[in-house]
C-alpha cells in the first residue's frame, strides 16, 4: 500500500473519532422503514478511564461562555486607600478568596473568580454562569460584611458605643433560623472557642444592658443581655426578610472582606438572548459554509470537491478540539470560528491557482506536487502573521498592558486554533486526498 | 504599475470620505468607552418607545436613548446607574406592564474602564504593528517590504474607522469592545494578503531576478485571482454572519467585512505600489 493511501486511511480514522466527539451527546433517531418503526436515542458514552492515580473523565460537552449560556460578568475594584503598598497584594488575594467562598456558598456552578491589576488598580473579576438574580449576587459579593459587637459604656453620663474585640473573625458558623415566638427569620451564629470565651466575658459584663451588633457600620440589632451566655451560641434577630437572613449567613460564613470593594462593571446576558445567539450563529454558519462549499466546487471542479472534503474535515476536527481542550465558546468565539472557515480554504485556493499555472509545464501529478511545495512558503508566512495578531489578542501570559477580556480572548483562541487546524487540513489532508483519488483517476484514464 | 496614481487616488478618496465622516460626525462611542448602562428588554406586546421612556423617567432616571433592535426588543441607554436605580426601573416597568416583559441583557460600565480600554487598544495596535513589521522585514530581508505592508495595514485601519464614522452617523453603529477586536484582526488580514503577493515577488526575484517594478507587475497578475477568491469565501461567511447572526454581533461582522474588502484592495493596490515607488525613489537617490 502506498504511503499516501495509508495517510488517507489515518485521516479518515481521525475524522471518525473526531466526529463521534463533536456530535451532540444524544441523537434521537425517529423514522419509519416499511413496517418497522425506529424510535431510539443514540447516546455517546462518556470516556471514563480509571487506573490507579489517574482518573480520566471526559464528558465531551461544549463549554459555552456567559454570553451564550447566560450569566453575569462582574468586576469589582478594591478600595486600597487605607492599605500600605506592601500589603496590597495579600489584601486583594484575601478579597478574592472571600468572594470565591461567598460565590460557592451562594450555589453557582462553575464560577470563575480572578484578580487583575492595571495601572495601580486592583480588581476582582467574577463570572457567574446561569445566575438569574444578579442583583442578589452583587449584594452578597460586594458587601464587606464586617461584623462587630459593641457594648454601651457610660462616660460622664453620656452613653457611648464602644466596639469590642469580638468580631466576625471569631465565628465558627452562621445559619438561618426562625424565631420561635415571632416566626421571623434570624441568623444564628456559633463562635469558635476563642470567640466563645470573649462572648462569655462580654455577656457577663453587660447583664441587663444591650449588646449592639454592628454590620458594616450599621446597627443591626441590640438585644438586651439577660444572663451570662456560655457555650458560644447567639442569635442576630434584626428585621430581616428571609433573603436578607440567607445572604447574611452566607457572608458571615465566608468571612468579611479585608477591604471594601466597589462594582465598576457589570454585564449580564439572559439565557433567552444567549440561546437565540447560538441558534442564529449556527444558521449563519450553515448558510456561509454552504456558500463556500458551492463556491469552491464551481471554481475548481473536482479539485474543489477535495477542498470541500478537507473543509468538512476541518470543521469536524475543530469542533472536537473545542470539546477536548476545552475551549469556552463565546459569541465572538463563534465569529472567530466562522472566519477561520472562510480562511481555511485559502491554502487550497493558493495551491489550486498555482496548479493552474504549473499544469501547462508539467504532468498532472507532478504539477500538483510542485504547487503544494511552492505555495507552502506563502501559506506559512501569511499564517504566521495572523497568528501574531491572534497571540496579542489572546494575551496568553496575562500581560497587564494588553486586553485581558473574555470575549476578545475567546475570539482570538478560536481564530488561532482555526488557523492551526486549517494548515493541517488545507495542506496535509487535501494533499493526500488528491494523491490518492486524483492520481488514481488519472492512472485509469491512461 | 501604470495605473499607480489611479490606485492612490481611489485610496485617497476612500480615506478622505472617512476622515470627513470622522471630523464632521465623529465616532459613535459605546458604553464600553464612555461608561454607562444599557438594558435590553423584550416586551410581549408592542409598546411605544415614548411611553417606555416616560415610564422609566417617571422614577427620576434619565434615559439617554431608546432603540428598537428587533420586533418587541428595546435597547435603553443610560448614564451609569446604581443598583438601586436598576431595581427602580424594573419595578416601575413591572407595575406599568404586568402582562410581561423580559430583561435580555444588562451592562453597566464604570467611567474608569473606557480610558483603560483605549490605552490597551493602542498598546495592542503598536505591538502588533511592530511585530508584523519585523516579521515581514525579516522574511523578505528588506525593511521596504515591511514598511509598505504596515502602511497598507494602517490604510485599512483608517478606512475602517472612517467607515464606522459614516455607519455611526447614518445607522447608529457603535464603537465598542468588539470593534476593537475587529480592528486588530483586520491588521492580520491585510498583511496576510500582502505576504502572498510579496512571496511571489520573492520567488521571481530568486528565479529570474530583474527590476522590482516588472516583478511586482507579474506577481500581481499571478495572485489576483487567488486574492479575490479567498476574499470571496471570507466575505460569504461574514455576510451570512452580518445578516443572520443577530444584533449583538452584526456590527462586528460588518467591521470585519469592511476590513476584509479594504484589506483585499490594499495589498495589490497600496502595499505593492508603495513598495515599487519606494524602490524607484531609492534608486534615483543612489544614482
Amino acid at each position: 500500500m502506498r504511503s499516501a493511501t495509508k495517510k488517507v486511511i489515518l485521516i479518515f480514522l481521525l475524522t471518525a473519532v473526531a466526529l463521534v466527539i463533536s456530535l451532540p451527546k444524544t441523537i434521537p433517531l425517529k423514522f419509519k422503514l416499511g413496517n418497522i418503526n425506529v424510535d431510539k436515542v443514540l447516546t455517546r458514552p462518556d470516556l471514563v478511564i480509571k487506573g490507579g492515580k489517574f482518573d480520566i473523565e471526559k464528558k465531551f460537552d461544549l463549554v459555552l461562555g456567559l454570553d451564550l449560556a447566560g450569566g453575569s460578568h462582574l468586576i469589582f475594584e478594591a478600595d486600597l486607600t487605607n492599605i500600605p503598598q506592601e500589603k496590597r497584594v495579600t489584601a486583594v488575594d484575601g478579597v478574592r478568596d472571600v468572594i470565591e467562598k461567598r460565590v460557592n456558598l451562594f450555589g453557582v456552578s462553575e464560577p470563575n473568580v480572578q484578580t487583575s491589576t492595571y495601572g495601580g488598580k486592583e480588581r476582582v473579576i467574577v463570572e457567574l454562569p446561569g445566575v438569574k438574580d444578579t442583583q442578589e449576587a452583587v449584594n452578597i459579593i460586594g458587601k464587606t460584611a464586617q461584623l462587630t459587637f459593641a457594648e454601651i459604656v457610660t462616660e460622664d453620663e453620656i452613653q457611648k458605643l464602644s466596639p469590642t474585640s469580638l468580631t466576625g473573625a471569631d465565628l465558627k458558623s452562621a445559619d438561618v433560623t426562625f424565631d420561635s415566638t415571632s416566626g421571623k427569620p434570624s441568623v444564628s451564629i456559633e463562635f469558635n472557642s476563642e470567640g466563645a470565651t470573649k462572648f462569655e466575658e462580654l455577656t457577663g459584663k453587660n447583664i441587663d444592658k444591650p449588646l449592639v451588633i454592628i454590620l458594616d457600620g450599621q446597627e443591626v440589632s441590640a438585644p438586651v443581655v439577660k444572663e451570662k451566655i456560655t457555650g458560644g451560641k447567639a442569635e442576630i434577630s434584626g428585621n430581616f426578610t428571609l433573603e436578607e437572613a440567607k445572604n447574611l449567613s452566607i457572608q458571615l460564613n465566608a468571612g468579611a472582606l479585608p477591604i471594601p470593594v466597589k462594582l465598576v462593571e457589570q454585564r449580564t446576558v439572559g439565557a433567552t438572548l444567549g440561546a437565540e445567539s447560538v441558534t442564529k450563529s449556527i444558521r449563519a454558519g450553515i448558510v456561509g459554509l454552504a456558500m463556500v462549499l458551492l463556491f469552491m466546487l464551481l471554481s475548481y471542479g473536482k479539485l474543489g470537491l477535495v477542498a470541500d472534503a478537507a473543509l468538512v474535515i476541518f470543521g469536524i476536527l475543530t469542533l472536537a478540539l473545542y470539546k477536548l481542550i476545552p475551549v469556552t465558546l463565546t459569541l465572538p468565539g463563534i465569529a472567530g470560528f466562522l472566519l477561520s472557515v472562510g480562511m481555511a480554504v485559502d491554502s487550497n485556493i493558493l495551491i489550486f491557482e498555482r496548479f493552474k499555472e504549473e499544469r501547462d509545464k508539467h504532468a498532472f501529478a507532478d504539477a500538483l506536487e510542485i504547487s503544494f511545495g511552492r505555495a507552502w512558503d506563502s501559506i506559512r508566512d501569511a499564517n504566521i502573521a495572523t497568528l501574531v495578531t491572534a497571540f496579542i489578542l489572546a494575551n496568553p501570559f496575562d500581560w497587564s498592558f494588553l486586553h485581558t477580556s473574555g470575549p476578545v480572548r475567546g475570539f482570538a483562541i478560536t481564530l488561532a486554533l482555526g488557523i492551526g487546524i486549517s494548515l493541517f487540513t488545507g495542506v496535509v489532508v487535501s494533499r493526500n486526498l488528491l494523491r490518492v483519488f486524483v492520481r488514481q483517476n488519472v492512472a485509469t484514464k491512461k | 504599475m501604470r495605473y499607480r496614481l489611479v490606485y492612490f487616488a481611489i485610496s485617497f478618496i476612500a480615506i478622505a470620505c472617512g476622515v470627513y465622516g470622522l471630523i464632521a460626525w465623529g465616532l459613535k462611542v459605546g458604553v464600553d468607552f464612555t461608561g454607562g448602562s444599557i438594558i435590553e428588554y423584550r416586551f410581549k406586546n408592542s409598546v411605544s418607545t415614548e411611553d417606555l421612556t416616560k415610564t422609566i423617567e417617571s422614577g427620576n432616571i434619565s434615559v439617554a436613548s431608546v432603540q428598537t433592535t428587533s420586533e418587541g426588543n428595546y435597547l435603553f441607554r443610560f448614564p451609569p446607574i446604581t443598583e438601586a436605580d436598576k431595581t427602580k426601573i424594573t419595578t416601575t416597568l413591572q407595575e406599568k406592564y404586568p402582562d410581561g416583559f423580559e430583561e435580555l441583557r444588562f451592562e453597566n460600565v464604570g467611567p474608569s474602564i473606557g480610558p483603560e480600554l483605549v490605552k490597551k487598544t493602542i498598546t495592542a495596535l503598536l505591538v502588533s504593528t511592530v511585530l508584523i513589521l519585523l516579521w515581514v522585514a525579516y522574511q523578505f530581508k528588506s525593511i521596504k517590504f515591511g514598511a509598505s505592508a504596515v502602511l497598507a495595514m494602517l490604510h485599512d485601519s483608517v478606512v475602517l474607522l472612517g467607515a464606522f464614522a459614516i455607519f455611526g452617523h447614518f445607522f447608529g453603529a457603535e464603537i465598542d469592545f468588539l470593534f476593537v477586536t475587529a480592528m486588530l484582526t483586520i491588521l492580520s488580514f491585510s498583511v496576510h494578503d500582502t505576504i502572498v503577493v510579496y512571496d511571489r515577488i520573492r520567488e521571481s526575484q530568486r528565479k529570474v531576478g530583474g527590476d522590482l517594478t516588472a516583478l511586482a507587475n507579474k506577481a500581481l497578475t499571478e495572485t489576483m485571482v487567488r486574492s479575490l477568491n479567498n476574499s470571496f469565501t471570507i466575505i460569504f461567511m461574514l455576510v451570512a454572519l452580518a445578516l443572520l447572526g443577530g444584533s449583538t454581533i452584526k456590527w462586528f461582522a460588518v467591521a470585519l467585512l469592511v476590513g476584509t474588502i479594504s484589506g483585499t484592495y490594499s495589498s495589490p493596490f497600496v502595499a505593492v505600489p508603495v513598495l515599487v515607488t519606494w524602490d524607484q525613489i531609492e534608486k534615483r537617490f543612489k544614482k
